[in-house]
């Protein structure tokens, strides 16, 4: 026992100053990318014309029904091959993680976008609002508050997806720890990476939760305990 | 510009070997992990419900920890954790019990919003007519709550489905895999890729729109 946590103290810190970089640079790419998708292709499937809404539909379908594995191969092996561009390890990674879970963020702003009700978007057209002015000022603050929920879990998820990048020869959390495995024993090495990620999930969870509590705050409303998974659930499959 | 990249002949040789590495083991993992998760799911949310406090906070935190962490390094856990004491074990075993178990925690988020959201007048009634605890769930409780539950399961397998090219990670040779090796010695990812990508589609998108038809359809 005194040996797995001397094992366990020598291994923290090392998968930390050698891994943690490019887990956290994946996610936080990864994340801003998402949300930039997420909101582009939800807004294009929710308020685009029929053209652009099947359009962004099918990209939707696309990355959701293709594992995000294949597209991380796919955009790191066959991108140089195909349009002699080589994004280089980390951006494949941002780029794989972003497109894939902005898909399922798609889903989440599209759902929140038809969960408002019915009598805002009326009202705006009886007030002849112009477009922009109607979903920035009226609808969207409504819709964030109710896709914070959906955004937090694909967050967590994001976080867990990260741990894919060392396929793209990134050293991360993951790849430092199957390393240390071998100087260290398999319970300290996995027993801190598994640490790691779940600190970081709880406090991108945590954030989010904030997030969204400010949000419905703004809206002048109470903080209610809303059950998100099965929200996720749709949104994944 | 694309035809004189992508090799039909190519694609025509790698197809095969990838269709039956998807039959060979990504649909064997798929089915026997989900049936797996599916019934650890439902123990773990009757077990939440019906266990003593002592109990329940523990399998709670397990639950949370393994939902929360990442399925790469579960699988490098229990995978060197056990060659340790079987170094021939099979790790095709070792996947499925690490996705069956991922998922399950999951699941029991599912069978758990469906088991509440069965009216407080069922379990009463169990109660008055004095209905045992087995056969209250038997009974009363499950077939209502897993009608409710049903397209949430689908939906957690689809997305393990799709995370079974994750097996690489334990050097099982599963379609990606596969694929990349293939793409590796002809020198031409393109092709396999692709291929690995469309059989996805081709299996969880029309699974996906079935699950949504059940969805509606199972609405009250």
């Amino acid at each position: 026992m005194t040996e797995f946590f001397s094992d366990f103290s020598t291994v923290l810190p090392r998968l930390i100053s050698e891994g943690l970089s490019a887990t956290v640079y994946s996610f936080l790419g990864g994340a801003v990318l998402m949300l930039i998708v997420a909101v582009l292709l939800g807004v294009a499937m929710h308020q685009g014309p029929k053209w652009l809404a099947t359009l962004a539909r099918i990209v939707v379908e696309i990355f959701r029904g293709t594992s995000l594995i294949v597209q991380l191969f796919w955009i790191f092996y066959v991108f140089p091959q195909l349009f002699a561009v080589d994004l280089g390890s980390l951006w494949s990674a941002i780029v794989a993680l972003g497109l894939n879970y902005g898909a399922y963020g798609a889903e989440v702003v599209r759902g929140s976008l038809n969960a408002v009700p019915k009598g805002q978007w009326e009202t705006t057209t009886a007030l002849s609002m112009p477009w922009l002015t109607k979903m920035r000022r009226i609808i969207w603050p409504q819709a964030w508050a109710l896709m914070l929920p959906g955004f937090n879990n694909l967050a967590v998820m994001l976080v867990k997806g990260t741990a894919a990048v060392g396929l793209v020869l990134l050293n991360d959390i993951t790849f430092e720890a199957n390393q240390a495995r071998i100087t260290n024993g398999v319970w300290a090495a996995f027993g801190a990476a598994l640490l790691i990620y779940l600190v970081i999930a709880l406090i991108v969870s945590t954030l989010f939760r904030w997030m969204e509590r400010r949000a419905q705050h703004r809206l002048g409303l109470w903080v209610k305990a809303a059950s998100t998974t099965k929200a996720t659930a749709e949104a994944v499959a | 510009m694309l035809a004189a990249i992508f090799d039909w002949n190519l694609a025509v040789e790698a197809f095969p070997q990838l269709l039956v590495a998807f039959l060979k083991v990504t649909l064997l993992v798929t089915v026997v992990a989900s049936l797996l998760s599916i019934i650890l799911g439902l123990v773990w949310a009757i077990g939440l419900r019906q266990l003593p406090a002592w109990l329940g906070w523990p399998l709670r935190l397990f639950l949370d920890f393994v939902r929360m962490t990442p399925i790469p390094v579960q699988l490098l856990f229990v995978f060197y954790g056990v060659v340790v004491f079987r170094p021939r074990v099979d790790a095709l075993i070792i996947g499925v019990i690490v996705f069956g178990v991922h998922y399950s925690t999951y699941m029991a988020e599912s069978y758990r919003a469906g088991i509440e959201s069965i009216r407080s007048g069922q379990w009463e009634a169990a109660t008055a007519l004095s209905l045992p605890a087995t056969r209250t769930w038997r009974a009363v409780i499950l077939p209502q709550a897993i009608r409710n539950t049903l397209p949430s399961l689908g939906n957690w397998t689809i997305a393990m489905f799709k995370d079974t090219p994750y097996l690489i990670f334990i050097h099982v040779a599963e379609m990606v895999t596969r694929a990349r090796e293939f793409g590796g010695m002809k020198f031409s990812y393109i092709e396999s890729f692709t291929i690995a990508g469309l059989i996805f589609l081709a299996a969880s998108y029309p699974t996906a729109v079935l699950m949504r038809k059940l969805e509606k359809k199972l609405e009250y």
